[in-house]
């Protein structure tokens, strides 16, 4: 199979790898690069557990071939963390008991991420629709709208 | 029983201490089984079968092995040379591993491809070419049952037909009579469709046999990997794989509900393939194998009787049920218990005469009955009896709240026995509905209620009152495969006074690291940060049974105290000997021993830790731990009272949840926080049964809800802003009073919704919808009573 050869920029950091038509991003973040913070929870783009941001949009990186995110630069869970503090939805999602086994944990906080860059004030149902392309299995909601609300809150 | 409030550095009972866990997950530095990579490993995808029922004539290799990194076909034959090929299930059934011959359902794993790299695995098992002949498949198990039907169980020498096993529980003939007697008799047909737990984790594992030291390590997505070590000695000790020489490793665990308690034959399949090839092989099922081959849950057909007096005295039920377990029994129930804990069916009621009894058949289904958040048949038991008796008021014409009242068993009566047998330990069930009912307003949503039917609207409003059972179990009737349902704590208090705590069960979410350190901050007054926590490696932790069930808390929990209580006795003799003291002569507050009377003198419990290893006294044994394998003596039984209120649009049928109050007692609380997170998530499990979520089958077995895209998980948006309140009504015989809360609200939840909605459809004669309610469904109940907009 073709190989092709790709610039990313990754949280900050200029990568390059050589790869197939066929790598998806979360391939080449998990297995190419070893970042293991982003989640594969299904085939068929509807879970979000592997939510990355890329060139300031959320998407599901299951659904991205590698060679399409060519030249982009990429957000993970890894780079929310500047310089040893913790990104306010982190925080948040902590404080109001967010997560339970985490496995959504860092596609629910990119979602939310991406949310506040371009909404610094979201109603409850404002969270609740950018939130909707992820899924989760354990909070039923309610303390992660709660994070988001705290970092909101925080960030303002 | 009061729990003494420790100061916020001890962090003991009570506290709602933010989780030990999150620092790592918020960082993306969660260990699952697929972040680990071992030196050389291989990667393993599985060839499924696309029809329900099929003779395998041919497996054709050929082309898939020719692929550049596929090194090896692993299918029947090849496994039946070990014997290999077939499993016990952890209900004493078996189970195939790889197919020799048929296939009993779709999806079932035909053969497996072991490749250099994930994608050319997945390459491989495209590249494989099966030849099947198609055979009728049998799909409704009324037909399953039915005399006449082909057997399709023909392995197993002895089965003449398609009943897995019988079971009942009560007195027929007692029951039949006082139904007979009864004023009133009020009858469901009720079923609980096909779910799947769904947990955002998939199922795998990587198992790395050295062959060197004839060691087998598999990291694997478990919930009782103690049970799973045993198991895997039982399927491979012909062979060579003895219990000392398996070590299984559960990491962290992204979900489980009970789907991550069975052996799957994908991890079987992979340690085979690594003993075969002498290197580490992973696994990873996607999410269709997931939702197409594992972990079903419910699939129960009841006939529910409920008979009363006129005035509302609830006096007999009776409850027949068929219930689909697949092609073979894989559920994860106690041995006594075929059918789990369903003879909790009476519910919070003070029933005097029932009656119940379980038909279990085998389909061309993949095995059923397994898991969703409660495998235990407690849902099934409390749908029947919750929605039954709103029936009884709808045909009484009286409140539902009333009616329940009218029939709760009374606070004075517990410890209560139950005509079905169980021993009940505490509960206040006035209490939790009369608090639900006053949080949501209900005087006020019933004038709501009237008003809005004078203008045409639809709403509604249910109610379930549920009691759980939970914590299996006490040894003299629970076990699973003859290991008693017991579980383990092991502590160590360092020099220093910190300490490790180590269990038999394993969190996959709930919180264990936070809340068993909360336990041992609340017996030893060693601040919980101080405590670490860790479970899921067989090599290291004390034997348990695992975590599934709501059982943790109620068994390791107690297991936990139990151990701690022993080092505090040793820490007391250490405190005397340092004061120059008699033992009698010293107080206990979390912490520290003070003696009575000279509040200046005390010693604390770090104190005593560091003397335990430097200056202890001479003829003690020297460090400070203790194990305790703690055997409950009854089970939990925490209870709640839910009610929801909906809307219904009357020219979609669409249901919306506009309010739903949870009020939940658990006993004595660890950790608030951690239980809110628990209601949460287990209302919202409750919830999507209730209105969204089912697997189902074409007549030709076909599965239609096999991926995200047909099986409806319920989003944020779906999702209510849940309300939650407590009553604490503490277990008289736990040790610090707590009972199991995660499964609590998927019992209890779905029975208010479904009544919520029956309710705002009563005034039209509809007496019972099956879950999942649909707008499909709504709407159609009122086309049939010329109702639809």
């Amino acid at each position: 199979m073709a190989k092709h050869k790709i610039s990313v920029t990754v949280n900050g950091t200029a990568r390059e790898a050589e790869v197939e038509s066929r790598l998806l991003l979360v391939h080449l973040l998990r297995e190419v690069f070893r970042m293991t913070g982003t989640h594969v929870g299904c085939d068929t783009s509807h879970c979000g557990a592997c939510t990355v941001i890329l060139d300031g949009s959320p998407v599901k990186s299951c659904t991205v071939l590698a060679v399409q995110a060519d030249g982009s630069k990429i957000t993970t869970v890894e780079g929310l963390e500047q310089g040893g503090k913790l990104h306010p939805v982190q925080e948040g999602f902590t404080e109001k008991h967010g997560l339970q086994c985490g496995f959504c944990t860092p596609g629910m906080m990119l979602s939310s991420v991406a949310l506040l860059e371009r909404n610094k004030n979201p109603s409850e149902q404002e969270i609740r629709e950018a939130l909707a392309g992820n899924l989760c299995r354990c909070t039923g909601y309610v303390n992660i709208v709660k994070a988001v609300q705290y970092a909101a809150e925080k960030m303002r | 029983m009061t729990i003494a409030k420790t100061d916020a550095k001890i962090c003991g009972m009570g506290h709602s201490m933010k989780r030990k866990e999150d620092p790592r997950f918020i960082r993306g530095q969660g260990r699952y089984v697929d972040d680990i990579v071992l030196p050389g490993m291989l990667y393993m995808d599985i060839v499924r079968s696309p029809y329900a029922h099929a003779k395998i004539k041919k497996i054709d290799t050929a082309a898939a092995l020719k692929i550049p990194g596929v090194l090896a076909v692993i299918d029947g034959p090849t496994l039946a040379k070990y014997n290999l090929h077939w499993m016990p299930t952890i209900s004493s059934d078996t189970q195939m591993v790889l197919p020799t011959d048929e296939v009993m359902y779709q999806a079932q794993e035909v053969c497996a491809v072991i490749a250099t790299e994930r994608y050319i695995a997945a390459d491989g098992a495209d590249a494989v070419e099966v030849e099947y002949e198609p055979l009728p498949p049998l799909v409704d198990p009324f037909k399953s049952i039915a005399p006449g039907a082909p057997v399709l169980r023909k392995d197993k020498k002895d089965q003449k037909d398609n009943v897995a096993f019988h079971w009942e529980a009560g007195d027929r003939a007692d029951t039949d009579k006082a139904l007979k007697g009864a004023d009133v008799v009020v009858s469901e047909d009720i079923y609980l469709p096909r779910i799947h737990v769904a947990s955002m984790e998939t199922c795998g594992c990587i198992a790395d046999f050295d062959a060197a030291q004839g060691k087998l390590t598999v990291y694997m997505t478990t919930q009782a990997p103690h049970a799973i070590r045993t198991v895997f000695a039982l399927v491979a000790g012909h062979v060579g794989l003895s219990e000392e020489r398996i070590r299984i490793i559960s990491p962290d665990i992204g979900g489980g509900f009970g789907g991550k308690v069975p052996v799957y034959p994908g991890y079987v399949i992979a340690v085979a393939a690594s003993v075969v090839i002498g290197k580490p092989v992973k696994w990873i099922e996607d999410r269709m194998e997931n939702l197409q081959a594992d972990s079903f849950a419910r699939d129960y057909h009841m006939k529910v009787e409920l008979g009363a007096k006129k005035d509302g005295t609830m006096t007999a039920l009776r409850i027949k049920t068929i219930a689909d377990h697949g092609y073979s029994n894989a559920s994860a129930n106690p041995s006594k218990f075929p059918a789990g804990l369903f003879s909790i069916c009476t519910g919070s009621y003070d029933l005097k005469h029932a009656f119940c009894e379980v038909d279990a058949v085998y389909t061309n289904k993949p095995p059923g009955g397994v898991a969703y958040r409660c495998s235990f048949r407690v849902t099934e038991a409390v749908h029947a009896i919750e929605r039954i008796t709103d029936s009884l008021a709808q045909k009484l014409g009286m409140d539902p709240a009333t009616l329940r009242m009218k029939n709760f068993i009374k606070p004075e009566q517990f410890p209560y026995k139950s005509v079905l047998g169980w021993e009940y330990d505490s509960g206040n069930y006035q209490g939790a509905l009369k608090k639900a009912m006053d949080i949501i307003g209900y005087d006020a949503l019933r004038k709501e209620q009237a008003e809005k039917r004078k203008k045409g609207e639809l709403m509604g409003i249910g109610i379930s009152s549920f009691t759980e059972i939970v914590g299996a179990g006490p040894s003299k009737d629970f076990d699973i495969l003859g290991i008693k349902m017991f579980d383990s704590a092991e502590i160590r208090v360092h020099p220093t006074g910190k300490a490790i705590a180590r269990f038999g069960t394993k969190s996959q979410g709930q919180g264990h690291e936070t809340t068993y350190a909360q336990i041992v901050a609340q017996e030893l007054g060693i601040p919980a940060s101080d405590v670490q926590v860790e479970e899921g490696d067989t090599d290291t932790a004390p034997y348990g049974l695992g975590t599934y069930a709501s059982r943790s808390t109620p068994t390791s929990g107690a297991a936990c105290a139990m151990a701690a209580r022993k080092i505090r006795d040793k820490a007391r003799k250490i405190a005397a000997h340092l004061l120059e003291v008699k033992e009698e002569d010293l107080e206990w507050e979390p912490g520290k021993f003070t003696v009575k009377g000279a509040p200046q003198k005390s010693k604390t419990i770090q104190e005593c830790a560091f003397a335990a290893y430097t200056n202890h006294p001479q003829g003690m044994e020297a460090g400070m731990e203790a194990t305790h394998y703690y055997d409950p003596p009854n089970l939990t039984f925490p209870f709640g009272s839910y009610i929801c209120v909906v809307d219904i649009d009357r020219g979609t049928g669409v249901v919306k949840v506009r309010r739903f109050v949870a009020v939940d007692d658990c006993g004595n609380i660890i950790n608030p926080m951690i239980v809110d997170g628990q209601i949460h998530g287990g209302l919202n499990q409750g919830l999507a049964p209730a209105l969204y979520e089912e697997i189902s089958y074409d007549d030709e077995g076909n599965i239609t809800g096999g991926s995200f895209i047909d099986y409806y998980v319920p989003t944020s948006l779906e999702s209510p802003n849940w309300e939650t309140d407590k009553t604490t009504t503490p277990s008289p015989h736990h040790p610090f009073g707590a009972k199991g809360v995660g499964e609590s609200a998927t019992v209890g939840a779905p029975p208010a919704i479904a009544n919520a909605v029956v309710d705002a459809l009563s005034h039209l004669g509809v007496t019972h919808l099956d879950i999942p309610i649909t707008p499909e469904k709504v709407w159609r109940a009122l086309k049939a009573k010329g109702a639809a907009a």
